[in-house]
Order: C-alpha cells, then structure tokens, then sequence
C-alpha cells in the first residue's frame, strides 16, 4: 500500500498546476464548509441561546390543549397544586434538569388613570424565574443587584413601549385588571420596577408580576400554574429529556402535554433554514468534488493509456491497476481536505481572535464561530468518499484495457 | 528444450469490418535460454507474434504454448499473473514510468508482483543496474537520461522478476545504430549472465548481430530461418 500511496502522490505531482487548480477547488470547497458552517451554527446557537435564556426556558410543560389555544392564553387549562406537585417530584428526579418555573400568564388592561392599554403578563417566582431564564434579567434596563429578587411583590416589569406610549416612568403606580378563570374582574394596584426589554427589540406587550400578585389579581386560592419553563443542564441533551418528559405525558391519566423551544418559537424556523443552508452548501461541497476529482482522474487515465498498458504488460493485476488509479483519486480527496481544514480552521480562528459582535434585538451576541468536532469529520469523512466514488469509473475504465491496445495507443 | 511453441497460428485482425491476416498458420518452437529474433518490414506480423507469446493477445486459430501453457486458456487476471512471473518485457519506446527513478522503475515489477524482502531486493536491483551500466544513474528520472539509458533500464527492469523469456519488440527503434548494437549486446551479455530465453522483433537487419537464430517474416509467413554460430551475426 505505501508504494501504491508513493506512486499515486507522484503521479499527482507530475502535472503541478493542474492538482494545484483542482485540490485548490476542493479545499475551497471544504473551507466554505467549515467556515459557512461555523459562522452559521454559531448564530444560531447564540440566537437559540438568547430565545431559550432570556424567555422561552429549553423546554414548558403545560395542561394537556393548551398551546392549541396559547394565543388566547386561557386560564381554564393550567395544572392545580396537586397536579404541580406531581410535576415538580418528576422534575426533580431527573439529574438532567437544573431548573424550572411554574408561570402564571394570561391577558390584562394596564391603566395610568388616563390611558389604558392591553398586555400580557407572565406572573413568576423571581428566583426560580431567574435560575431557569439565566438572562432574563439582562433584558432590565438598568442595574438588577439581586437577580434572584428581580421583582418584589406589589412590583411589575412593564415592556419598553407599553411605558413610552402610557407615559409611564420606573417607580411610577399602574393599576392592572384582569378576569379570572370565572369571569370575575379584578383589579391590583402595582409599582413599576423597571422597564423590561424584549428581546426582539420595541415590540411586544410582555410584562412580569410576581406570581402571589398574581395570585391575588386573579383570586386563586392556591397559585394555578400554567406553564412551566425547563432549563436543562446541558442543552444537547433536550432531546431526550423531551422524549422522557413526552413519554411521562403520554400515559392517559397524565393531566401535562411537554414541548420543546423548537415547538413553540417561530425562530425554529429560522433554524431549519440555517440547517438547509449548511446542507446546500455541503451540497454544492460534494459537487465540486465529484466532478474536479472524476475530470482530472478521467484526463489523468487518458493521457497515460500506454502506460496503463505497460504495467499491465509487465504482470500488474487488473484489480491492482484500479487501486493504483482510486488511491490516486483518494489522495487527492485527502489532500485537498486536509488543507481545506488547515485553512477553514484558521480562518475560524482569526474571527475568533476578532470577535464578530451584532445586535439582535436589544441584545448584544458576541459570535464566536466553531465547528463541532463531529462536522469536520463528517466534511473529511465525505469528501473522501465522494472522492473514491468519482475516481471509480476512470480507474475501473483503466483497470479493464487491453494491454494491447492500451501499449498500442499514441 | 522447448519454452515457446507455435502450432499453425493465424491472427486475424478486423479493420473497418475488413479482415486482415497479421498471421498465416504460423508454426515455430524457441528452446530455453536462447537469443532469437523476427526481422521483417513493418505490417510483417512482428508485433503480433511477440504480443501472442506475451500473452497480451489471443490467436484467432492454432496454438501457442508458453513454458507449456496454451495462452488462450488464460483470463485477464491469470495473464497478468503468467506474464508477472514467466515474460519481462522490453518496448520500443523504453515506456518507464516517468514518475519514478531509475531504481523505481526496475524496482517496479517486484513491489507490484512479487513479494521479494527488502535486502534481496536491493542487492537484485543494484546487481542489474550494475549489470546495464546505469548504477551510477540509479536516482535519476527517465527524463533526465537518453534513450540507450532508458533502454538499459527497461531491459533491467524486464529481467528483475527473473522471467523466464524477455520479449523486445523492436527494442532498438528509437535509437541510433551504435546504441541499438550496445542494447542488443547488453541483452545477448544478460542471456548468457542469467540464461533468460530472449526473443526481440526489429526491422533493421544490421542490429540483429548476436542473434542465434533469426527469423525472416513477411506478410505474416516466415520465409526464412537463419540459425547462427554465437557472435557470428552481422552487423
């Protein structure tokens, strides 16, 4: 093998120019690959990261038809204390849940005595709140020095617009009305604790009480949770968590149904469009391959017919001639890759040094392109492949000549 | 002691959906260890006959036995492998890989063939090179040397495998008169070193000298075998 491999490396070498053109397209290739792909499921980790740590939590469990109707945010679908407890016991059970937080949410009139205006609350216990969504408290404007106790009871956090268009101020006093479960109307008076962002920017009417506020607005004897956000110990693991938490749910007496981010934020979308993107980019890798590697392989076993004739002459196996010309093939696959990576992980590495900052919405993400392991070895894996299977047919071309004609060919 | 038997061999060729007749009932026997060549004009059967008894192509009637083996019966694989052990060649346009040196190049057939250690492959490659007068130009690549080099190093490269014939079809053709005659006893010089049955084609009558036995084609027939006292040739 290792002088098929120095033959192969050789004949590779005997047109300079032409493997230097061609191992240059695969490396571009696989450079785009890696550096597309870096930059891409980096964004979409940071932007995944800000949705799942600043509001939504990795997964929420919720009364069995409620995210059907979530729009409406209806109080008649929440889980009773009992029902909680149960859920909290499961919760606790699982090594792989850091945190959680039952939620009360639901529709509300916030009114200055002048104006009024509709908004939507998410009523929370602050330090569970905060150990679940650790970047909530990033979307308060101004310094939070406990963020454990983010909101006190008698306290809101009112969103950005809903502030400027009441012409409301932090510490100023808003009334909150709201129908419970029975249709009755309530009312709470509350002080502004702070101006809450969203994290899309100035959109959105989402605001924060404390749950017992809440409690009380919405006359519950006992807190009637709604919803409950997950925060996972490690994020790759959602997937079977949600199937384990899914199974729970599926036993017909389980009064919960388990969604995942993924299930309930449009940006899900947004993913698969990045993950179609890195797939169409692969694509287009594994073209580039397959036609630089089946050209200069087919030119390659044309310009030396007579020499394939030789080495047939001489006794060469025609199964050997076929490994001559398909180690060929994969040499310059692993070539190209190879350096692809070299330079597709140095460029990673300069916007890492770099720092790629943006914007979204009111956060500020700080990129930082990687690639898993995992993908390099799927691009080298692949491109080798694709590499073997393009040399096949000039190398099986070349391995069935007649040595006759192949010597006789000019 | 016969090594090469031809019995009533014909090839016919198809051109253009035209039969025609490179070979008419051929019928000949080469012993071991002889020096035998086929003289004649071009379009005289020269080729083919050396590319039957190299097994590189099949007759269209009659026999040919090499080291008693009918070469019709051989597949593609098993002909790669008879032609590997029994047959070196050497080509009229040297045809040494280019990629590789002078030592490669005869190291060829032994790394792809034959599984021969190391040491004694190294001692039977320098011998040959030794042999040929190309030990000194063992390094360099068929680009870097001339044309009677290239050959030497062919013929070097046929005799590695210790065949038991070495063919050359016109191995001289490409090479001016002195260098052809060098070649040719440098072939004659390897025979008698290792007692390898050569058989060479050419269409120069002048460089067939060491020749033992010659014979004459033409239009496919032999019209004349001439047998010689060794180093009797003309030149």
């Amino acid at each position: 093998m290792r002088n098929l491999i120095k033959i192969a490396v050789r004949n590779l070498f005997r047109y300079k120019r032409r493997t230097l053109l061609t191992s240059s397209l695969i490396a571009f290739g696989v450079v785009l690959v890696i550096v597309f792909g870096g930059l891409a499921i980096s964004f979409k980790t940071q932007m995944v990261g800000v949705l799942t740590n600043t509001a939504m939590g990795d997964l929420q469990i919720h009364r069995k038809g409620y995210v059907e109707s979530i729009d409406n945010l209806p109080l008649n679908l929440t889980l009773s204390g009992a029902e909680l407890a149960k859920v909290e016991t499961m919760l606790k059970d699982m090594p792989e849940v850091a945190a959680y937080s039952p939620r009360i949410k639901f529709g509300a009139m916030i009114s200055n005595y002048a104006q009024t205006s509709n908004m939507r609350l998410s009523a929370v216990y602050p330090e569970m709140e905060n150990r679940t969504v650790t970047e909530l408290v990033k979307r308060i404007k101004g310094s939070v020095p406990d963020p454990d106790n983010f909101l006190r009871l008698g306290e809101i956090l009112v969103p950005d617009n809903l502030m400027k268009g009441l012409s409301l101020k932090p510490g100023d006093e808003i009334v909150l009305i709201a129908t419970n479960r029975e249709g009755s109307v309530n009312a709470v008076t509350l002080r502004i604790a702070a101006v809450m962002e969203n994290v899309f920017g100035p959109s959105g009417k989402d605001g924060y009480m404390h749950i017992q506020d809440a409690q009380a607005l919405l006359r519950m004897d006992q807190p009637e949770i709604v919803e409950i956000a997950i925060h996972l110990q490690r994020f790759d693991k959602l997937s079977p968590v949600a199937s384990q938490l899914k199974n729970e749910s599926a036993v017909p007496q389980a009064p919960f149904e388990v969604h995942t981010w993924e299930q309930l934020s449009p940006f899900a979308s947004i993913a698969r469009i990045i993950d179609l993107l890195i797939f169409v980019v692969k694509f287009i890798l594994i073209s580039i391959v397959l036609v630089s590697i089946l050209n200069i392989m087919t030119m390659s076993v044309y310009e030396r017919i007579s020499e394939i004739g030789t080495i047939a002459a001489i006794g060469t196996p025609p199964r050997r001639i076929l490994s001559l010309f398909l180690v060929e093939a994969f040499a310059m696959g692993m070539l190209s890759t190879v350096a692809g990576i070299a330079i597709g992980l140095g460029i990673l590495w300069i916007m890492n040094l770099t720092k790629i900052d943006f914007t979204f919405g009111t956060m500020n993400v700080s990129l930082a392109p990687s690639i898993p392991a995992g993908e390099i070895v799927w691009v080298a894996v692949i491109v080798m492949l694709v590499s073997l299977f393009a040399g096949f047919q000039p190398a099986h071309k070349a391995s069935k000549m007649e040595p006759v004609d192949a010597l006789g060919h000019v | 002691m016969n090594l090469i038997r031809l019995v009533d061999v014909t090839k016919t060729y198809n051109t253009a959906g035209v039969p025609v007749a490179a070979l008419k009932g051929l019928s000949l026997t080469i012993h071991r260890q002889s020096f035998v060549s086929f003289i004649g004009p071009s379009g005289s059967g020269k080729s083919t006959l050396l590319n039957l008894i190299g097994t590189l192509d099949k007759p269209t009637n009659g026999k040919v036995l090499v080291d008693g083996v009918d070469v019709a019966t051989l597949d593609r694989a098993n002909a790669a492998a008879f032609r590997g052990n029994t047959i070196g060649f050497v080509f009229q346009n040297f045809n040494l890989i280019p990629v590789l040196t002078v030592y490669e190049n005869v190291e060829y057939p032994l790394l792809m063939l034959k599984h021969v250690a190391v040491k004694e492959r190294r001692e039977r490659i320098l011998n040959l090179l030794d042999k040929v007068g190309m030990l000194d130009q063992k390094d360099k690549y068929p680009n870097q040397i001339s044309g009677g080099q290239k050959q030497r190093v062919a013929v070097a490269r046929a005799l590695v495998t210790n065949p038991k014939i070495v063919l050359a079809d016109e191995p001289t053709a490409n090479l001016d008169h002195a260098t052809a005659f060098k070649v040719i006893s440098i072939m004659h010089e390897m025979k008698k070193v290792f007692g390898t049955t050569f058989v060479f084609s050419t269409h120069d009558p002048k460089i067939v000298g060491e020749a033992e036995l010659i014979y004459t084609l033409e239009d496919g027939v032999i019209v004349n075998n001439d047998k010689k006292e060794l180093n009797g040739g003309t030149r």
